[in-house]
């Protein structure tokens, strides 16, 4: 125990706490509110962390809408034995796959050269570029990160539609129950924990994902690249700006958690 | 009973799902194989170039190497602490997956600026630990894949009766080396392997530590080369895809016996 303690406290813990203190420093090493406060006051940082979580928020509700969906006709009754294990080992590639070779997957297919760019303009003569679409803003960048969202979502709620019992769609059908019924009684009440928690974890999943979006654009404000130009020093000169914005995030990402882990316990109520 | 036939929604989702993660990489295929000249298809004037040019090599050597030391120090560090804990310190379990799950709240981009400031600027801690990827990166990375390869060596355990293990290789005189060597871990290996190729894909994967420590791994250089020759750095990007679905790959295929969804995990790497 005492080897695994050591090393957590030295390359996690020490490192964690000195982002949190250095955040509360000035230049001099006196404590100061400043740093924390300019997060909130300064125009530029405001904006970064509102394009941010905006960003995660739009993946989040999106990737979970369109990964339940996936997930539950993948797993439903009918749906061959074959297909399920296909999408899961998908999934569970996909969800791994991130950062620069994804931002160039993209830019393959959706670039201003992409092939499905140049397949719109050369058979149906739209220029998606024309018309208001870059792959490098803010759309781009959600677009890119559905990519593993999707799939995250996937391997985060097949078990637990697994715990929807047959019996319990049966039960309600033999007692005169509608679909929607179903799904409205006991379907959504059973699945909303999960589906709570899958979305806070793609929230947090996108809010701290630095490498995609900087394969994409380094130009987008949002706050992981902002930490990342601040690090690479072309953009501040004071080391506790870093630390407090890295702090930010620690605590959007904490609160996140603190919600996480009550839902959490409820929805391991259904689990088999 | 007449089997239930797929339903039209259900093949309609489906297919739109497949659409959303086939497209782009077939369209990075497509592109990979681009001529460098014209930019019509089909050449494999990309590939060669990568195959020799030495960046790529140094890179995806080092990269490798990485994967493996951090395998090897995660191991080292995790499995006799989960056995000590499932054995003697039931009580800590919650404890440990509870750091376990700090890895969410503190990701990589403020992993890296802790690890700068704390090693770097406050303790000054020398060259030989900074400068070397195989010291700095190491050492983060094993924090990284800390959640992975304790979710997985967990689960391994609690598969396994570690009392009767450990009480009938001791009173046949074992060691506790030799019991945790020859005893545990022939027990715990589908577990083990599985961790180590989850790791495998996050440190070969692994781009936001790397690039502002400054360090130049597979990933950096994937970077770097789509700044400048973007029908190579579709094939190596395509190639960066392929590790990724090798190393998953294996661990379905060592996990057989196992449910599909465990062996996979609920896993979000850096992105």
């Amino acid at each position: 125990m005492i080897p695994f303690f050591a090393y957590v406290t030295l390359f996690l813990f020490l490192p964690s706490a000195y982002v949190m203190v250095g955040a509360f420093k000035d230049q001099h090493g006196g404590y100061t509110l400043s740093n924390v406060a300019d997060l909130v006051s300064t125009p530029n940082i405001r904006h970064a962390y509102r394009l941010s979580i905006e960003i995660s928020l739009v993946t989040a509700i999106a990737g979970a809408l369109f990964g339940v969906l996936v997930a539950y006709a993948a797993i439903r009754e009918g749906s061959p034995r074959w297909l399920r294990s296909a999408f899961t080992t998908f999934s569970g590639v996909a969800a791994n796959f991130g950062g620069v070779p994804l931002a160039f997957a993209f830019i393959a297919t959706l670039g201003n050269l992409g092939i499905v760019t140049q397949f719109l303009y050369n058979v149906f003569g739209i220029d998606i570029y024309a018309n208001g679409f870059s792959l490098f803003t803010k759309t781009g960048v959600e677009l890119a990160y559905l990519y593993f969202q999707i799939p995250l979502m996937f391997l985060i709620i097949a078990p637990a539609i697994d715990g929807l019992r047959t019996e319990w769609r049966e039960a309600s059908a033999n007692l005169g129950g509608s679909s929607f019924q179903y799904w409205r009684h006991i379907g959504l009440p059973v699945l909303f924990p999960s589906l709570l928690g899958a979305v806070i974890l793609l929230f947090g999943n996108a809010f701290a994902a630095y490498a995609t979006a900087y394969g994409l654009t380094s130009a987008l404000n949002i706050v992981p690249l902002l930490i990342g130009a601040d690090l690479r020093g072309n953009v501040y000169f004071n080391p506790h700006e870093g630390q407090a914005l890295a702090f930010g995030m620690f605590a959007v990402l904490a609160g996140m958690m603190l919600l996480y882990l009550p839902l959490q316990r409820r929805a391991s109520r259904w689990a088999r | 009973m007449r089997r239930p036939r797929i339903s039209l929604s259900a093949v309609v989702w489906l297919t739109l799902g497949a659409a959303y993660f086939i497209i782009p990489l077939v369209a990075t295929g497509l592109f990979s194989l681009r001529d460098v000249q014209t930019g019509k298809c089909c050449s494999l004037a990309a590939y060669d170039e990568i195959i020799h040019s030495s960046a790529f090599w140094t890179t995806i050597k080092l990269s490798f190497r990485l994967s493996v030391e951090t395998i090897v120090v995660s191991l080292l560090l995790f499995v006799p602490t989960i056995y000590w804990v499932h054995l003697k310190l039931p009580r800590m379990r919650p404890v440990v997956s509870f750091l376990a799950l700090i890895p969410f709240v503190i990701p990589p981009i403020i992993l890296v600026v802790g690890l700068l400031g704390f090693f770097k600027d406050t303790i000054h801690a020398p060259f030989w630990y900074l400068g070397n990827p195989n010291y700095f990166l190491v050492t983060a990375y094993v924090i990284l894949a800390f959640p992975y390869v304790f979710f997985s060596l967990d689960a391994g355990f609690r598969a396994i009766d570690v009392h009767t293990l450990t009480e009938a290789s001791q009173s046949l005189g074992a060691s506790w080396r030799t019991t945790l060597l020859r005893v545990i871990l022939p027990n715990i290996k589908v577990a083990a392997l599985s961790a180590a190729f989850l790791t495998l894909a996050i440190v070969m994967g692994e781009f936001t530590i790397a690039t502002l420590a400054a360090f130049h791994t597979f990933s950096t250089y994937i970077a770097e080369i789509q700044q400048t020759e973007a029908y190579p750095a579709a094939a190596v990007s395509l190639l960066s895809f392929l590790i990724t679905w090798l190393a998953m790959g294996s661990i379905l295929l060592i996990g057989r016996q196992r449910r599909v969804g465990d062996a996979v995990a609920v896993a979000e790497v850096e992105h």
